[in-house]
């Protein structure tokens, strides 16, 4: 049988990049074929190309041993191809069947839609792939997870069976994960092919039947993960040997450096969202925060850094009552904060790099003498630390939002990592990184502690927080379940802890 | 990876210039539609048209008959009667005598005198755009600045030129300042949007000066019911550069310092660096510890300062004294002039000379050609539209897009 699809030779410049160069992929009916690769390899223009959103400069597609032409992605779902992008294109006041017939409004009784024939399809494709999906709930009211069944639904309701998921563990959390891994099991029994699109090296070994390594957009090549190892998918999407694990010497804690006594914080509905929270953070320690995301851990981070007003209880730094501070003046008592939505709080995208790198301290000198800002500090400043945190960039005046996100972040560390800091906050710094990214920030992150920078890590992801701290805090409901040295930590007692079940012993 | 020193920080200069060609193509485009409007309103075309069946040779002679008056009177408004300037510079050559002179350069100069108000105007608009604030009130702010300045010129006498114009000109700024800053207070101390308060803000203004023109400032024995304030005192005018009967005063050349000031200001001060931030992201901002309601307070502030400065070089320039109805909407234009302007101080200053001379021709295109002075607000309002939809525009010449203004001047609605 000729596999359900076959790109060969596919080829896409754009303006002084080749995006893809004559990449040849096949998949097979009912296969999950994982196509893996740093940020900026070229996988999303790929799959772009092959939802008909881009042309490609050479090359064929081979649909059912056809070749064809996918000039629209309604042509592309003609052809039974269909994507889940990262994010998702769902109506949030609409219901789920109004979303799913959106755009294929075919189902009418006389001028009116006829939805309930709708939601009964919708209940027979559900109950036929294990997708739970409520036709009538407000696509606002469901969880993530939820959602992106919608999406996976409005692809199967057009009678698609080529299904292109982009990214879509990374907007989850691990339990909705391991959902998704089912529904995605339950469509290849069906004869359903997928495409899934990942640069997290775990994933692809548990759910991928093959895994194609794209780099530079070339295919590095094509393996199986009986025959491979995350260490050996990880040398081929860099390029060299990368260390999955972090090397780093024993704590040698010092001083107290952030107290936070029975802290309570409101969300902006007035909810209590963090409820009578303790902890301490040493000189030269990091403390890990786990818990699955939405618990508090985006308030409790807030309130450290002076965005939020603390309702209840005192938070010292370096011994300075920091309750009610300016985030001004807690930066200026030697905080770091990596934020974690970074293009939203971390950067100005519409500034060039060079702003972005005194974005907390143009003010000072040598940065700025009176109220007028020195351009050649700035710009020699910038150069420098371009080249010190090997920012990849054209230039120090390049835009913010035309770097890549690890670049991105890498602009935040370098403003962040050259001021005197003493604390660092880190919140969730690798989101949404490739691999040599995460390395790189990993490192950095270790660095500073060994320096004697207290560093309070807030991550929902274990293996991080399993990797970097010295004591895990895990976060519930707003309350810390309980804190372990990492030394006694387990993936599988936190994960308890993170469902608010509590082990003695 | 590979940082050359020769890569200078252009890009915010190649912003203004970069803007250029999509005002010149709006521009040129509305002419051409406006020429449909002309024509409609000229009988002697449409009775041509009527019968240009029979004879489509004269309702096509008409036609250009009536775009050429139409244009070419436009063209005399702006810069004056060719014919006329030659003779005059000719008959200066031969006599030394600057009074032909004067008249015939008289159009010309006027396009100044009206750019002026719009600089100001437009800078403080733009200064807004930065700081994310759409301020809306400026037509408001210039009364209270022309307000303050008419008090300050009027009532204070025996003070030195060189006390007593920058003193008028800094009370209007002042209350300019203090106008436009209770919106921005409002903004930053209660979330209230900055567009309906500087709207309403406008009404208080326009009704302020009726009553303070109708009571405390009416000229005294004025000639029955005008409501107009006394002529402000010499020492607080702002000088004409040239012989009567041309109007251009220094006002033109504070306007182009300011906006040199204002430029200066927004991208080469901490102080514009904090509000270039709050206006690109205010979330990326507040992180690192850049106060956005004090920069709400004064963006806006520093915005009403500008407009109010609009309204005082009027006062100081033009007109000696405050009347009602002075400003023809210079505030209200000068929204659109901004956004023409790409929110950058050298397009608005580029954006006022447009909207000046636009506004000056006019009136001559209004008298020569006896075209309604209606159709020339017609072609402003095709400029602006087409500037405002660009992607007309770029569809139109298959302009490549540039996305930088945009995102911020779209910002401004977000509140």
């Amino acid at each position: 049988m000729p596999p359900i699809l076959e790109l060969d030779g596919i080829t896409k410049r754009f303006p002084g990049v080749l995006a893809n160069d004559h990449i040849h992929l096949t998949l097979e009916q009912g296969e999950i074929h994982a196509l893996l690769g740093e940020n900026g390899a070229g996988k999303t223009t790929l799959m772009n190309i092959l939802y008909g959103l881009y042309h490609p400069d050479e090359g064929r597609i081979i649909v059912r041993g056809k070749p064809v032409k996918i000039d629209t992605p309604s042509e592309a779902i003609r052809l039974g191809i269909g994507m889940v992008h990262q994010h998702f294109m769902l109506i949030p006041v609409f219901t789920v069947t109004e979303n799913v017939m959106l755009g294929e409004e075919t189902l009418t009784r006389g001028i009116f839609l006829d939805r309930a024939a709708v939601a009964a399809r919708i209940r027979d494709i559900s109950a036929q792939y294990g997708l739970q999906v409520d036709p009538d709930a407000y696509v606002k009211d469901l969880s993530v997870g939820a959602q992106q069944r919608v999406e996976i639904l409005k692809i199967l309701y057009r009678r698609a069976d080529i299904l292109i998921l982009d990214e879509p563990t990374a907007v989850l959390t691990p339990q909705e994960v391991e959902e998704l891994f089912k529904v995605i099991r339950s469509l290849v029994a069906r004869g359903v092919s997928i495409i899934f699109i990942s640069h997290k090296l775990k994933e692809v070994m548990a759910i991928a039947d093959r895994i194609t390594v794209l780099r530079d957009g070339r295919v590095v090549g094509t393996t199986r993960p009986a025959e491979t190892s995350p260490a050996a998918l990880a040398r081929m999407m860099v390029g060299r040997e990368v260390i999955l694990t972090v090397d780093k010497p024993p704590a040698r804690p010092g001083d107290v450096v952030l107290d936070v006594n029975d802290l309570h914080v409101l969300d902006d509905r007035q909810q209590p969202r963090v409820s009578g929270v303790s902890f301490q953070v040493r000189a030269g320690e990091i403390l890990g925060i786990a818990g699955v995301q939405g618990n508090g851990q985006t308030e409790l981070v807030e309130a450290l850094t002076g965005l939020r007003p603390i309702a209840q209880g005192r938070v010292t730094i370096l011994g300075h009552d920091t309750t009610r501070a300016t985030p001004r003046h807690i930066l200026q008592h030697g905080v770091a904060h990596i934020p974690e939505d970074r293009q939203r709080d971390g950067l100005v995208l519409t500034f060039p790099v060079a702003d972005n790198l005194v974005l907390n301290t143009y003010y000072l000198p040598p940065f700025a003498r009176g109220i007028q800002i020195d351009e050649r500090t700035v710009f020699a400043s910038a150069t420098q630390r371009v080249q010190q945190f090997d920012i990849r960039t054209p230039s120090i005046h390049t835009l913010a939002a035309n770097l890549s996100g690890g670049n991105q972040q890498k602009v935040i560390v370098a403003r962040e990592f050259t001021r005197p800091i003493q604390l660092l906050i880190a919140s969730q710094p690798t989101r949404g990184l490739d691999v040599g990214s995460i390395e790189y920030i990993h490192q950095r992150i270790v660095e500073m502690r060994a320096q004697g920078c207290a560093v309070l890590l807030v991550s929902p992801e274990l293996d991080e927080i399993l990797s970097l701290s010295d004591r895990i805090a895990v976060m519930y409901r707003g309350k810390i379940m309980d804190t372990l040295p990492a030394s006694q930590a387990t993936p599988e007692k936190l994960g308890l802890l993170m469902a608010g079940v509590h082990t003695e012993g | 990876m590979q940082i050359a020193d020769t890569d200078r920080p252009m890009w915010r200069w190649q912003g203004a210039l970069g803007v250029l060609a999509l005002p010149a193509l709006s521009l040129f485009s509305a002419l051409v539609l406006s020429s449909i409007f002309i024509l409609g309103s000229d009988v002697v075309v449409l009775t041509a048209l009527r019968n240009g069946l029979s004879d489509p040779g004269r309702a096509l002679f008409a036609v250009g008959k009536a775009l050429a008056d139409a244009y070419g009177s436009l063209f005399i408004g702006i810069f004056g009667d060719p014919a006329r300037i030659s003779k005059e510079v000719s008959e200066f050559l031969a006599t030394g005598d600057t009074q032909g002179l004067t008249v015939a350069f008289y159009p010309f100069a006027e396009n100044f005198v009206t750019a002026t108000p719009y600089i100001f105007a437009g800078l403080a608009v733009a200064l807004g755009f930065q700081c994310g604030l759409f301020n809306i009130g400026a037509e408001g702010q210039i009364y209270v600045g022309a307000a303050a300045a008419a008090f300050v010129g009027y009532s204070l006498e025996g003070l030195p030129w060189i006390v007593h114009a920058p003193l008028t000109f800094l009370a209007g700024a002042l209350a300019g300042a203090f106008w436009a800053g209770i919106a921005g207070f409002l903004k930053a101390t209660r979330g209230a949007h900055e567009v309906i308060n500087t709207m309403m803000l406008n009404y208080v203004a326009f009704n302020l000066v009726h009553y303070l023109l109708n009571g405390p400032m009416k000229r005294g024995g004025a000639s029955g019911a005008i409501p107009i304030s006394r002529n402000i005192v010499e020492s607080a005018y702002l000088p004409t550069l040239f012989p009567e009967p041309i109007r251009f005063h220094a006002g033109f050349l504070v306007a182009l310092l300011v906006a040199v000031l204002v430029w200066w200001f927004l991208f080469k001060s901490t102080l514009g660096f904090e509000i270039r931030s709050v206006g690109a992201n205010p979330h990326a901002a507040r992180c690192a510890g850049i106060s956005i309601a004090r920069n709400f307070v004064l963006a806006m502030a520093l915005s009403g300062a500008l407009a109010a400065m609009a309204g005082a070089g009027e006062v100081m320039g033009v007109n000696h004294n405050l009347a009602e109805g002075f400003s023809p909407g210079y505030g209200f234009d000068s929204i659109a002039l901004a956004m023409l302007g790409g929110g950058h101080p050298l397009g608005v200053v580029l954006a006022a000379l447009l909207f000046g001379t636009l506004r000056n021709g006019a009136t001559k295109m209004q008298s020569l050609a006896a075209i309604p002075i209606d159709i020339v607000a017609i072609v402003q309002a095709f400029v602006i539209m087409f500037v405002a939809a660009p992607i007309i525009i770029r569809r139109l010449y298959r302009l490549k897009a540039e996305v930088r203004w945009q995102a911020i001047l779209t910002r401004g609605w977000g509140g």
